[in-house]
């Protein structure tokens, strides 16, 4: 399996001194090449569950681990992508996609090669000498995309990377997202509160409770067409998958 | 770069027409003006019958350079003052931003050492002036820590500033791509802060003129503040306004180099948050 948790709790200390538990208990695994988001409401411990994964910092109790090694600090198995593009606006796109390289021993020719590789994959050829602000903000994404696959790593995080985009550049993003990493057979796990997306993108959905956060329940998404949410999007059952989420979220009880 | 220029250059032709009209005729006025004041300044004094030796006119200002050229070494000052100008600018900036990054790179030290800062930044560094005559006596030394303890506080405070505002999830990015903390601070730290460094530096530049002259003002007999303080006390009022318009040019083109630097630098920032 790609990516393992094992009754991960995770503790933080406010600001008042208290001890805060951000997620508690949380046990699942990701097989390899498999697509999972996890859904929740704010503040359940979602970044942080991605964080952990991420390497940034480890559990207080229970174990992370990437392709059945432990993680326990930045992992070079790990690829992460944020709502923010994170492109550093000084370098031109394909040196932006060489960035996860350069503390890998590569030389140039190599980096740039398979800066080049990712790029075309993302369909970004032709605005590699383009800088950022030249972008618009679907294909700042997708060069963001294109850094996080250079590095080859064995599993992507994206956390709410279309939720600063509007309506219809996020329905082609999720596509072009879905088709690259279908592609690409990497393995995902996907944050994200918005319930259609998670139907539309994932094999399988985590829910998590209210914090401190715990998966509450797990949803097998049944349904043709993962590398192509825009197909995917016109069958009857995605209403119903979503239907199902929002009752296990008991969103009716917080509507008014 | 090359977009934003093809793009204005597809505008449709009578909005580019007006544009450039409009453009242009701000500098027809700025022309205008100064004219008027030159001409002003070369009537007036005689009309109302100013002695020279309080307003000179243009043309006595301009014989006197001459007169300055000649008799005075005024290249030599000239030369003088803007070496040290530059020198001072270049050691105090060198120094703001090597200690401005040091200890933004430790928050620890930065707590430990701001109220001193502070306090510095707050002395007025000119009147420091005399006492670094009396400590290294009259030659260029005195001229040259005034520039150059001018210099660095604008500098330091503002990289101290820029580095307390660096993303943080540009440097997780970074961590999470195991780059050492030396390449954090090459990679993303220094480019991060280049745009507060630059305005530091054309701040810097301003003031890197007022210390070399306050410095050739109270001692030494070199450069263009020791020829203010000489035609002061001759009365000679149109080498005065020499000296000073010579400083004030040796100003403006460091901050136009300074400016031209930036604009390179800084190429990326697209125009209109620039």
């Amino acid at each position: 399996m790609a990516l393992e948790f094992k009754h991960v709790t995770k503790q933080f200390q406010s600001n008042s001194g208290e001890m805060l538990t951000a997620v508690k208990d949380v046990d699942f695994r990701v097989e390899k090449g498999e697509f999972v988001s996890v859904v929740g409401p704010s503040g359940c411990g979602k970044s942080t569950i991605l964080s952990m994964t991420a390497g940034l910092y480890q559990p207080s109790i229970g174990e992370v681990s990437v392709s059945g090694e432990r993680v326990d600090g930045p992992n070079p198995h790990v690829g992460f992508m944020l709502q923010k593009d994170l492109l550093l606006p000084w370098r031109d796109i394909i040196s932006n996609v060489e960035f996860g390289l350069e503390s890998r021993g590569l030389n140039r020719a190599a980096r740039r090669a398979k800066a080049m590789e990712v790029l075309n994959a993302c369909h970004l050829g032709g605005f590699e000498q383009h800088y950022p602000y030249q972008l618009s903000g679907g294909m700042r994404q997708r060069a963001a995309l294109a850094r996080t696959l250079a590095i080859d790593p064995e599993i992507i995080l994206l956390d709410e990377p279309f939720s600063a985009l509007d309506a219809q550049t996020k329905l082609l993003l999720q596509n072009s997202f879905s088709k690259v990493i279908a592609e690409q057979q990497k393995t995902t796990l996907l944050i994200t509160h918005d319930l259609a997306e998670a139907v539309l993108m994932s094999d399988r959905i985590l829910v998590l409770s209210e914090r401190p956060g715990t998966v509450i329940a797990e949803i097998k998404v049944d349904l043709p067409h993962r590398d192509e949410p825009l197909k995917r999007r016109n069958l009857p059952e995605v209403s119903e998958y979503a239907a199902q989420l929002f009752s296990y979220l008991k969103l009716e009880e917080k509507a008014f | 770069m090359t977009v934003a220029a093809s793009t204005s250059e597809s505008k449709p032709k009578p909005v580019k027409a007006v544009k450039v009209k409009g453009e242009s005729k701000h500098l027809y006025v700025s022309f205008g003006l100064l004219v008027v004041v030159l001409v002003m300044w070369e009537v007036l004094p005689g009309m109302l019958d100013v002695p020279r030796y309080i307003i000179p006119t243009l043309s006595d200002c301009l014989a006197e350079l001459k007169n300055m050229y000649a008799f005075d070494k005024l290249l030599s000052h000239t030369a003088s003052t803007a070496i040290f100008t530059i020198l001072g600018f270049v050691i105090g900036s060198a120094l703001g931003a090597a200690i401005g990054y040091l200890l933004g790179m430790s928050p620890f030290w930065e707590k430990v050492v701001s109220p001193y800062i502070l306090a510095l930044q707050i002395a007025p560094k000119v009147a420091f002036a005399p006492l670094f005559i009396m400590w290294f006596g009259y030659n260029s030394m005195p001229k040259l820590l005034v520039t150059v303890l001018i210099v660095f506080f604008p500098v330091l405070v503002n990289v101290l500033q820029a580095m307390r505002t660096v993303d943080r999830d540009l440097v997780n990015l970074a961590r999470a791509y195991s780059l050492t903390r030396w390449q954090i601070f090459v990679k993303i730290e220094m480019p991060s802060t280049l745009p507060n460094l630059m305005a530091g530096l054309r701040i810097a530049s301003t003031l890197a003129v007022i210390g070399v002259t306050v410095g050739e003002l109270v001692g030494g007999n070199v450069g263009l503040g020791y020829l203010i303080s000489y035609g002061g006390g001759q009365a000679n009022a149109a080498m005065v306004f020499n000296a000073i318009g010579i400083l004030t040019v040796i100003g403006c083109v460091l901050y136009m180099v300074l400016e031209r630097i930036e604009a390179r630098a800084l190429h990326y920032l697209p125009k209109d948050s620039h």
